[in-house]
């Protein structure tokens, strides 16, 4: 076995891949959460659409996306054959369900959770991405931003609710995902630990209640 | 104290490897200062009173530190109580006329051989996957030859009591053997002694795991929970640092 190929063969490997793309995606999700936060500054979405501007069109960030988007896909690809691999380790299922839990139900259902979100992330790259990224799918013009699509978007309750929803299945992944990878880095430390694990709590409410925060107060009309 | 109660049991029952099992549903009368093990004995008695097959099931010293006795009790390994193992489990930890299932450990690395007693070998060869040490015998040599500070020696000692009986798999959603393998890795990576093979046998020793059929961690810290020697997680970071530390060196 050769130096890399580790890590798309053995279980420490694969479970290395994961982490490091994981940890890659949360750094991305705070950028995407401090951009949709500029809706709040309730200036009809004019800091907003120039954010969204500069993050469509500057080079480097473009070429981040690549990176971006080459990292996502890794994880989605180990992640649903890690867990079909894990899936077929015990053909015998047991009789009974623990009595006393061991673990969180999250810390369990990962690959439900990460299903979830690959769907989400389908229907909102359609929705949001496409249109922002390539000028002839969307046609957003100087009268039509992204801020005023995304108003439209979110007049429909069922965007706002799916959008809901797949904040809280993020909200989960995240719960167990974050303080997870540096586990897999091989960090148990008694103080640092501890610490790592309240900030991943912290920052798996945080984030996604701003994310699911946008679509509600859009569709309640409560920001100009 | 009350001096008898009666337990329903659903056991499950399997002639071998092969053989699709069930379960069969027994009542027992015992009493409450029983260790778990002794229901079992006086079930067994029962069957064969009966002239019916008696229940296999693994068991060795009764006193906690063999790691024999096998049993996922309603769900749990080793039972309702945490750390200790089922031989330490007593019958006043249940109520009067409870119905408890009894299962083996299930695991595709673990095949049953006859009813709740399983094939445990595979821990044999991951083991053996990590060579050996010398230690010379003869007579003793002295107990400060080489020098171990004494949290690292804790350290590995709290590693070293893990009894290799399985809990941590029959637990693990993903049948992952990586909280037993972590514990072996710690203790001897820790250790002087240990040194000279610490790359190569991480990597031998997690080869033969992944070979063994055991399932990938996904940390959800189910084997920490149910081991009976409270065996810490970090034994799993340290085994990941190892692990990796030891590609990037090439092993």
């Amino acid at each position: 076995m050769g130096v890399l190929s580790f890590l798309f063969s053995s279980s420490i490997g694969r479970k290395l891949v994961m982490a490091v793309t994981g940890v890659s995606l949360i750094a991305f999700l705070v950028v995407h959460c401090a951009i949709n936060a500029c809706v709040y500054f309730m200036d009809g979405g004019a800091t907003f659409n120039a954010a969204a501007e500069f993050m469509a069109h500057n080079l480097f960030i473009r070429l981040a996306e690549v990176g971006l988007i080459g990292g996502l896909l890794i994880h989605i690809v180990q992640g649903l054959s890690l867990t079909l691999d894990n899936m077929k380790k015990r053909n015998n299922k047991y009789g009974a369900a623990p009595k006393r839990s061991n673990s969180t139900w999250y810390s369990r259902s990962m690959g439900l959770l990460g299903t979830i979100l690959l769907l989400f992330l389908v229907m909102h790259l359609k929705d949001f991405w496409i249109v922002s990224r390539f000028d002839a799918q969307g046609g957003l013009t100087e009268t039509k931003t992204l801020y005023h699509f995304m108003v439209e978007v979110f007049t429909n309750p069922v965007p706002v609710t799916l959008y809901v929803l797949g904040c809280i299945s993020l909200a989960y992944h995240l719960l167990h995902g974050f303080q997870s990878a540096f586990q897999t880095f091989g960090l148990n430390h008694p103080i640092l630990t501890p610490m790592i694990k309240t900030l991943g709590v912290a920052f798996s409410i945080i984030v996604p209640l701003v994310f699911a925060s946008i679509p509600v107060v859009l569709h309640l009309d409560l920001i100009k | 104290m009350k001096h008898s109660m009666k337990v329903n049991l659903q056991v499950w029952r399997q002639k071998n490897a092969q053989a699709q099992g069930n379960f069969e549903n027994y009542s027992v009368e015992t009493n409450p200062n029983m260790s778990f093990l002794e229901m079992f004995d006086v079930l067994n008695e029962q069957l064969i009173h009966d002239g019916k097959e008696p229940v296999a099931f693994d068991h060795d010293c009764r006193e906690g530190i063999c790691g024999m006795c096998s049993m996922v009790i309603n769900g749990n390994p080793h039972g309702p109580k945490q750390a200790i193992t089922t031989c330490q489990l007593h019958m006043r930890s249940f109520n009067d006329g409870d119905t408890i299932v009894v299962e083996p450990w299930r695991a595709n690395a673990f095949p049953v051989i006859k009813d709740l007693s399983v094939n445990r070998s595979s821990f044999d060869r991951i083991i053996a996957s990590g060579g050996f040490v010398s230690v010379n015998t003869g007579n003793a040599v002295d107990a400060n030859n080489i020098l171990i500070p004494k949290d690292i020696a804790d350290e590995a000692f709290e590693a070293a009591t893990c009894i290799g009986c399985g809990a941590c798999v029959s637990a693990c959603k993903n049948a992952s053997a990586m909280l037993f393998v972590g514990a072996k890795v710690t203790q001897l990576s820790l250790l002087p002694q240990g040194q000279a093979e610490r790359q190569s046998r991480v990597v031998a020793m997690v080869n033969q795991m992944d070979a063994e059929g055991f399932g990938a961690c996904t940390n959800t810290g189910a084997c920490a929970a149910e081991c009976p020697k409270g065996i810490p997680l970090s034994v799993i970071a340290t085994l990941n640092r190892e692990y990796t530390s030891a590609k990037l060196n090439g092993k």
